[in-house]
């Protein structure tokens, strides 16, 4: 029996995958374990292969993990209109064909027979024998729509799992009765209670094939994903402006935020494009408001023009760059992590930008609310990059993460007594753009404010805001813009921003960035446990680059392996861009086939290339060795 | 107290308040248009009552975008064609500020034309003075969206196959609820308007003529204007939005030919302005938000009490 349970819900987009399993995941939490979930669905609104992953165990999990154990194929992939008889696609069984090869052996299979046929899937019989599988066919489409709708056949699905693994039926019940108005509550709780029955009924279940773990929280725990935390860090700053364009998925976070916002008293605008959005962002932040805007790749390729534009104005600005696969549109709905140079550098001229890139969903949190403290007290662009993987995925953490004091200060705003007293008004005017304090920050007014006028310019511009082309002036502004930098560099050496884990005086070093953090931390507990010594370090403040710190992890073992979802390295060419050595000691483990990485990938990677020297066994992996060998 | 005591202070203005104290010459050409627009701007804002720090003037890039080197309020000069966002957003963050924005045709109907399109659609509450001289002027003479259609220049040496933008009834129909046209060269009639354009409660969109002597002289900028509210000639209702189109579409086939009609074309002073929509629909605070971060008694509100129960 398994010490971990990890569920695949699979049909077509439309048929409530995601939210059954969010709130499978939810119950499983709520009776004591740690869950994760991973979701794989294709860029249309209905039909198409669709799957989500709940894994959940007793002890924290961090990753999807490697395959799964129990699929639950619920529909065909079809997508219908209500005329009878009038289908698109053809992927009558890819539920159940294009789910077996990641599952494990002794797995369960449960499908759908009112809609699936596995007579269709080449050696299937074969299969399920050869893997010791155990296979209930059910048919939970009859069984839906004699109670009910059709629609509910996921209810069903979930009655059936619940009687397999062993589940109380109480524990969803509870959540459905939260979630589902009155009238449609009674036919799915009903339908659930008959699945449950009839696997009872039918098949000796006694001993269940796939079993739950059972598990205990040292305290409350909360189901989250990293676009939930983003928007809360946010709020929690007093983030009470958003300005966007829809783009996945970056959607996500711009949909929580503008459903709350209006309660909160704040403004949401879903505007024309996203140089509008950024530009809006802008706006307000000048008004003296906390502000923030955001894309996916795309979309913030026409960011890239008003980020130049806050940057040289000095106006705090939050953008967020939530990552999907690219060049151009690429895969909408897949994750990769290809946009790091793009974020980097972006805009032109010297341009100043802070870039964080937080791992976990409670690390969103923290990099939400550290973007809008940077971005307003050093009045500089602060980003945050994730990705498609972090941006949906669910995850347990701790209530009390985020039982925080709210903070709505918007930095080195002066007040209008202050501006009375600043001595910034040398020729009565308030010089907005003087060159002081040692960070660099010179302090601002609002518009409205007595005794505070000033111009904004993208162009160069002296102290007082006006436009210059003066040599002497250009070199101090320049410089004065650049030492913000340093400051915020200083400023980030306590923030906990780069995470170690495994053996301080392990051999061998992995390196990783964002979202991989808790699939890369799982393979080193493993290789660890396999007898390779390693360890590994996830950065998660990418600029200013925390050069120092990964010099000492570099320089701590022999070599090191980065991991990271793109396919011409580019957190790996930024290390060494920042450190200018250790060319020689890192070698790429690259995946960008649109799936994020497992555990064993890692695992694999590491003990063939950088242990053995060997050659990697599949294709979904990609390795390049260091540039000395 | 308000944190912001510069808004809604009555007083008499002196339109020389507006005058930077350290004058930063303008760089125009002598005879430019754009001096007109300034003149214009520094006699209506005080009719208005607005003062110098209560005034937020946003800008594009171009001749244009120096208005606000020269005019001195609150200023933003942002980038090419994208001074309405900014606006926009600032107007939302502190509707109780004056937001004026301003930009040339190449920057508001040409690339800032999509803002422009959305920013009249939703009626937010400002003015967007247009400076149009049918050319562009400080990259040295380019044909813009409002040149004549055969008109040559360095990018254009065959002539512009194009016919020039409508930018009026291009406002119209998008939804701008103040459309109106003036010229540099009547500077009383052009400070009337803008003092008007200030007053409205919506999107009122100003099409400025200016004149360009170093680039388009041979622009008909210097032709006599009438105007339409002031000519025994048309006898125009300006709330009638089907003789505003009607004359929109005259004057703007005629622009470059003949007669040039100036002077409010349309408004629409019952609709209501974006901000107000915003409110009906509870999705726009009642107070300013900018005046919430200076207000340190405000209890901000936070996600652990508001949001967290949904996730367990």
């Amino acid at each position: 029996m398994s010490d971990e349970l990890i569920w695949r819900i699979a049909g077509g987009s439309g048929d409530g995958i995601a939210s059954t399993s969010q709130n499978f995941a939810k119950a499983l939490m709520r009776s004591g374990l740690h869950v994760f979930t991973h979701r794989h669905y294709p860029s249309r609104i209905r039909g198409g292969h669709t799957y989500v992953e709940v894994r959940a165990s007793a002890d924290p999990v961090k990753s999807r993990g490697d395959g799964y154990n129990f699929l639950l194929a619920l529909g065909d992939s079809f997508a219908r209109n209500p005329q009878e008889d009038a289908y698109y696609g053809n992927e009558e069984v890819k539920p159940l064909s294009e789910n077996l090869d990641e599952l494990r052996e002794g797995g369960v299979i449960v499908y759908d027979s009112g809609l699936l046929d596995p007579s269709e899937i080449p050696d299937f019989e074969e299969r399920v024998e050869e893997n010791d599988w155990h296979v209930y066919d059910m048919d939970l489409r009859s069984l839906a729509r004699e109670q009910g709708r059709e629609v509910m056949r996921n209810t069903a699905g979930v009655g059936v799992t619940c009687a397999i693994t062993g589940i109380p039926l109480e524990a969803i019940e509870e959540l459905m009765r939260d979630a589902m108005p009155e009238k449609i509550l009674e036919p799915n709780l009903e339908i659930m209670q008959t699945a449950y029955d009839l696997v009872n009924e039918e098949y000796d279940v006694d001993a269940p094939d796939v079993s739950v773990p059972t598990g205990d929280h040292d305290e409350e725990q909360v189901l989250m994903s990293g676009s939930d935390a983003i928007a809360y860090g946010a709020i929690d700053e007093g983030c009470r402006f958003i300005a966007g364009y829809p783009m996945t998925p970056w959607t996500e976070v711009f949909t929580i935020m503008s459903q709350n916002l209006p309660e909160l008293g704040g403004i949401s605008e879903q505007v024309e494009d996203e140089i509008a959005a950024a530009a809006l962002a802008i706006g307000a932040s000048h008004m003296g408001v906390k502000a923030m805007s955001g894309s996916s790749g795309g979309g913030f390729a026409l960011m890239g023009e008003p980020l130049g534009l806050a940057e040289m104005t000095e106006t705090p600005l939050v953008l967020i760059e939530a990552m999907r696969a690219g060049p151009s549109t690429g895969m909408p709905t897949k994750p990769e992590q290809a946009d790091l140079e793009h974020v980097l550098y972006t805009s032109q001229g010297d341009s100043q930008r802070v870039v964080l890139a937080p791992g976990t969903v409670a690390e969103a949190y923290d990099a939400s609310r550290r973007a809008f403290q940077l971005a307003y007290e050093y009045q500089i662009p602060t980003m945050i990059i994730y990705d498609q993987k972090l941006s949906g995925e669910l995850t347990n953490v701790p209530a009390s993460h985020f039982d925080r004091e709210p903070n709505a200060d918007i930095g080195m705003t002066l007040t209008e007594e202050e501006l009375a007293e600043q001595p910034h008004t040398g020729d009565g005017k308030f010089h907005r753009f003087q060159h002081d304090g040692e960070d660099g920050v010179s302090p601002r007014s609002v518009p409205g404010q007595k005794g505070g006028r000033f111009l904004a310019t993208g162009n160069e511009h002296n102290p007082a805001g006006h436009i210059s082309e003066d040599p002497d002036n250009r070199v101090a502004q320049m410089d004065r813009r650049q030492r913000k930098l340093d400051a915020i560099r200083t400023d980030l050496d306590d923030d906990g921003l780069l995470v170690e884990h495994g053996p301080s005086d392990a051999d061998y070093g992995i390196l990783t960035f964002g979202s991989q953090q808790g699939t890369v931390e799982e393979a080193v507990d493993r290789l660890n446990e396999n007898g390779t010594s390693v360890k590994a370090l996830t950065v998660g403040e990418l600029a200013p680059y925390p050069e120092e710190a990964v010099r000492a992890f570099l320089d701590s073992v022999e070599e090191t392996l980065v991991v990271e979802m793109n396919a011409s390295a580019q957190f790996r060419g930024l290390t060494q861009k920042e450190l200018g050595t250790h060319g020689e000691q890192l070698s790429s483990l690259l995946k960008y086939n649109g799936n994020p990485f497992e555990p064993r990938e890692i695992v694999e990677g590491f003990t063939t290339n950088v242990v053995e020297d060997g050659e990697l066994p599949g294709n979904e992996t990609k390795f390049v060795p260091a540039a000395g060998d | 107290m308000s944190a912001f005591s510069a808004i809604g202070e009555e007083r008499e203005i002196d339109r020389n308040e507006y005058t930077p104290d350290i004058e930063p010459q303008p760089t125009w050409c002598p005879g430019c248009g754009d001096f007109g627009v300034l003149k214009s701007l520094k006699g209506a804002l005080p009719e208005v009552g607005r003062t110098p720090e209560e005034t937020l003037l946003v800008t594009g890039i171009g001749c244009s975008g120096k208005l606000n080197s020269y005019l001195d309020s609150y200023g933003f000069h942002t980038i090419h064609g994208r001074s309405l966002p900014v606006a926009r957003a600032a107007k939302l963050a502190n509707p109780d500020v004056e937001v004026i924005a301003a930009g040339g045709d190449g920057d508001g109907y040409g690339i800032g034309g999509n803002h422009f399109m959305h920013t009249a659609r939703e009626n937010h509450d400002m003015t967007y003075i247009v400076f149009n001289n049918e050319i562009f002027g400080l990259t040295k003479g380019q044909t813009s969206p409002t040149s004549p259609k055969g008109h040559k220049s360095k990018t254009q040496p065959h002539g512009s196959a194009k016919t020039p933008i409508r930018p009026l009834s291009l406002s119209l129909t998008s939804g701008a609820s103040f459309v109106a046209r003036t010229a540099a060269v009547n500077p009383n009639q052009a400070q009337r308007i803008l003092k008007e354009a200030m007053e409205h409660d919506g999107f009122a969109h100003v099409d400025f003529l200016t004149q360009c002597p170093t680039w388009n002289k041979d622009a008909k900028q210097y032709v006599p204007y009438t105007d339409i509210n002031e000519s025994d000639d048309y006898d125009f209702d300006p709330t009638n939005r089907a003789d505003a189109q009607e004359l929109m579409r005259e004057t703007e086939d005629k622009l470059y030919e003949g007669e040039v009609l100036t002077g409010v074309y349309y408004r629409d002073d019952e609709r209501p302005s974006y901000q107000q929509e915003k409110q009906n629909i509870g999705e726009m605070p009642d107070e300013p938000l900018a005046e919430r971060y200076f207000d340190d008694d405000y209890e901000w509100e936070r996600s652990y009490d508001s949001f967290i129960d949904k996730h367990k």
